[in-house]
């Protein structure tokens, strides 16, 4: 059972949930924001173990090239050229498809596996905890959610995906039983939920919504739910406290008024999942 | 001697486009028999990599020279890969840049714009 949070943008205090839940919930918390995973820094997991994520990209041997070019006519990604008497490689812009290695005649292309990233696991209390880590510079992140997702695939975890609505995300909640939705109640947090509702829709996957930082303009996200029958999981509050808290790395379940929240909105959320 | 200017056009007259990879035409003018032709540029769609599939072009073309106003890192690797110079033009038009690149006015381009920079906004201040 995988279940998937995901906000329309930045900002909306989507790791807050989904690093709080999962500490209720139990099972896994993993964190496929690859760019900017930042959920370990609230759940300070003792990290046990890391593994690289590497994708294959082509080598070529020029003893038996005959710089025929039938390899940078084959990639679709234009991560191969021919210049003077070489064929250059652009890793960076390799998928790793390997459709090189077959379009070559002269058997001159082999595979090397270059690391994009990693993955990190560890334990926060009882809660399994993985981390996918891209590295800097490095445009592909396909490969480490993938992998995260592999990880995952039979366990109950709660998928920290990366804000918007890219094909990272896409990637990152295909697959997913149920999806959460954190908003905050402002007129840019509601022109993004709708970007984000219009995903979720398309993919055809149940979900709920949150909202995050609830104050007395929670009406317009209300009103927007009831008018698209979307089911409202809860509303987090906004007070100093929350502030307080995140401002020293620390989980907002340490406060007892939150933490009775979060475990309202967990047993909501474990409801409509065994209804949907 | 063979010339390549990015172009936004397929004339003599029209305009030096400053994106290398993201420009419409190539325009390659050789010195030898004074030929001119325009080429579209057959990177301009693609998804990702354009930079080096409007290198491809420019280097299968065998040109001695590229003329245009920006270019990102992975064109300019296969440029110079090729043995192909580089250089800049401020505007005007493709003959006007070919004319002072045969004046040997221009300056050589050695450092790659930020990769992605032919992207969006066309009408980018100058
Ligand atoms: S493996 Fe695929 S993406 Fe990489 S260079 Fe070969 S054809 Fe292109
Ligand atoms: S397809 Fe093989 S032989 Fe042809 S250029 Fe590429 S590596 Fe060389």
């Amino acid at each position: 059972m995988q279940i998937s949070v995901l906000s329309g943008k930045g900002g909306t205090g989507k790791t807050t949930i989904a690093t709080n839940l999962a500490v209720i919930m139990g099972g896994y918390y993993v964190d496929c924001d690859v760019e900017e995973p930042n959920g370990f820094i609230f759940l300070k997991p003792n990290i046990s173990k890391s593994k690289d994520v590497s994708i294959p990209t082509p080598q070529i041997d020029y003893t038996k090239c005959t710089l025929c070019k039938k390899c940078v006519q084959v990639c679709q990604f234009n991560a191969l050229g021919i210049a003077g008497n070489q064929v250059v490689v652009f890793e960076k812009l390799c998928h790793g498809c390997g459709a090189c290695l077959l379009a070559c005649p002269d058997g001159a292309i082999s595979e090397k596996e270059r690391a994009i990233g990693k993955i990190d696991a560890g334990q926060s209390g009882e809660l399994k905890c993985l981390q996918g880590v891209l590295n800097v510079g490095e445009p592909m992140a396909g490969p480490i959610i993938r992998d995260l997702k592999e990880m995952v695939k039979e366990e109950s975890s709660l998928i920290d995906c990366s804000p918007g609505s890219s094909c990272n995300v896409v990637k990152a909640i295909s697959g997913a039983h149920y999806a959460i939705l954190v908003t905050e109640p402002t007129a840019f947090g509601l022109h993004d939920l709708k970007i984000a509702v219009e995903l979720v829709r398309k993919l055809k996957l149940p979900f709920g919504l949150i909202i995050n930082r609830g104050n007395d303009d929670n009406r317009m996200i209300i009103d927007y739910c009831e008018k698209e029958k979307i089911r409202l999981l809860g509303v987090i509050p906004f007070d100093r406290r929350v502030a307080e808290i995140y401002s020293r790395g620390n989980l907002l379940i340490e406060d007892e008024h939150y933490r009775e929240i979060f475990e309202e909105l967990a047993e909501n959320i474990r409801e409509v999942v065994r209804c949907s | 001697m063979k010339v390549c200017v990015s172009s936004s056009g397929k004339e003599k007259s029209s305009n030096v486009d400053f994106r290398f990879g993201r420009c419409s035409y190539f325009a390659i003018y050789d010195s030898e028999n004074a030929e001119f032709k325009a080429l579209e540029n057959a990177g301009i769609a693609s998804a990702q990599g354009a930079g080096i599939a409007a290198a491809q072009q420019v280097v299968d073309e065998k040109v001695d020279a590229v003329i245009t106003g920006n270019m990102g890192p992975n064109a300019m690797n296969l440029l110079k890969a090729a043995g192909i110079k580089i250089f800049g033009a401020a505007g005007g038009t493709v003959e006007g840049a070919i004319k002072l690149f045969q004046e040997n006015k221009l300056e050589s381009i050695e450092k790659p714009a930020p990769a992605h920079s032919g992207m969006g906004n066309q009408k980018r201040g100058w």
